[in-house]
């Protein structure tokens, strides 16, 4: 009855150095954090690693520091910290408000910022954070740290640019404090992945980001092009999918996201304060 | 097939205030672990991919979806289940009192989770607003009721002692 996971073995780390040796001892191993990326896929058997290396107890991947120009947030940090954390929400408002809006309550409980961005889904919301406000990943492997900008992260479906023994072990925001922000989702049901979402940074260096618009995460180039040369709001909006490949299913057709993406970087302009 | 050699793994949970203990395999889920393992069977498995909610349970007084943790995963926390929220004198706690009230169910399948995201919605919030209530259970689904009265069943536990007590 159920569905369960094939066979592996577990073993948990108790630090990052610890987790990185057991990445190099095993082969075909897969890390988790709160599972609740990687335990659907090994339910369904799309995704069937021989050793599961639990780093959930790593106590300083947990932590929020503020560094002074930039916000590190420690990847094992659960989206419902991340919602309710005063500093992310004075100074990545973005990030509190759309980590919020990750899944539902039980989900955010669990579920952590940096397993949702490894998993490298073009549907979820959080990347889009990572995109609009150009922020950096900090990988850590054998050889040390690693710092990879957001924009080159993301590589395709479920695919970033973390290594088979590497760890992304924080995600570097720069402050983005007192400026307005947009986050626009189109769901069918309130918990339901993006069928288009749309986030908008306002501020110096502006930036807008697709969800479910591509087979990666991807930024909306054109559009925070003409946003940052003071383009107005309907014109950029006319920009948000161009160069985009959208899915289909059987929730929208490519021209009806291509046009939703419209539609919601519109607004989500609007809600970020621009006129 | 794999020749992958697995180890199982012991296991220690605190279900409703009680250790237990059991050598799993590590593949094992929370949902089955509660079922089999801890022999409470109020816990249901309903879509088996973290939409439903009908799985949910509290650990360390949180909701989550245990057809989504490993069983390993719960080890030396408390998990508490439907059975495990009554007024510890075979009586309802609250949140089941408001469900039979304001008759939050039909068919019942999905009540157990409602009552627990209710629970740990009361835990956190005792006097929350009808929007806070309907975000609360965003991930519970029932096919019954429409709703209407689940909402209207937390607001009557929200004025009647609110999450109640237990261990």
């Amino acid at each position: 009855m159920g569905m369960i996971p094939a066979r592996f073995d577990y073993k948990q780390a108790g630090s990052v150095a610890e987790a990185l040796q057991l990445l190099a001892s095993c082969d075909d191993a897969k890390l988790l954090a709160g599972g609740h990326s990687l335990v659907p896929l090994m339910k369904l058997r799309l995704v069937s690693p021989s050793t599961l290396i639990d780093i959930s107890g790593i106590a300083e991947l947990q932590e929020i520091t503020d560094t002074g120009p930039v916000l590190r947030i420690g990847a094992l940090t659960r989206h419902r910290v991340v919602e309710r954390s005063k500093v992310v929400a004075q100074h990545v408002p973005l990030l509190a408000h759309v980590a919020a809006l990750v899944g539902d309550p039980q989900v955010r409980n669990r579920g952590t910022i940096g397993g949702s961005l490894v998993h490298g889904d073009p549907a979820a919301d959080l990347p889009s954070v990572a995109l609009a406000t150009g922020a950096t990943m900090v990988v850590t492997g054998a050889g040390g740290e690693r710092r990879v900008a957001a924009g080159d992260f993301f590589v395709d479906f479920l695919e970033t640019a973390v290594g088979p023994d590497e760890i992304l072990t924080a995600i570097e925001f720069p402050k983005r404090t007192g400026a307005g922000f947009g986050y626009e989702k189109f769901v069918r049901r309130s918990m339901d992945y993006a069928i288009v979402g749309v986030a908008v940074q306002a501020g110096d260096q502006p930036g807008i980001a697709l969800v479910n618009m591509g087979s990666a995460p991807r930024r909306a180039d054109a559009a925070s092009r003409a946003l940052a040369s003071g383009a107005g709001v309907d014109a950029v909006a006319a920009l948000a999918a161009d160069g985009t490949n959208p899915p289909e299913d059987l929730n929208a057709n490519a021209d009806y996201r291509r046009h939703l993406a419209s539609v919601l970087t519109k607004r989500a302009l609007l809600a970020a304060g621009y006129r | 097939m794999s020749t992958i050699e697995t180890h199982t793994t012991h296991v220690t949970v605190t279900v409703n205030g009680r250790q237990v203990s059991d050598e799993v395999e590590p593949r094992t889920l929370l949902v089955h672990f509660l079922r089999e393992q801890a022999r409470l069977t109020g816990t249901h498995v309903g879509c088996d991919s973290s939409n439903c909610g009908a799985c949910t349970v509290l650990i360390d007084n949180e909701a989550a979806k245990s057809c989504t943790v490993l069983a390993v995963q719960a080890n030396g926390h408390k998990v508490t289940t439907v059975e495990g929220v009554g007024n510890g004198s075979g009586g309802f706690s609250p949140v089941q009192e408001g469900f039979r009230q304001e008759h939050g169910l039909q068919c019942g399948y999905c009540t157990p989770g409602m009552i627990m995201a209710s629970t740990a919605l009361l835990v956190e919030n005792p006097k929350p607003n009808e929007h806070e209530i309907r975000e609360a259970l965003e991930g519970n689904l029932c096919r019954c009721t429409g709703y209407e009265t689940i909402v209207r069943a937390v607001q009557w536990a929200s004025t009647n002692g609110g999450a109640g007590e237990w261990a």
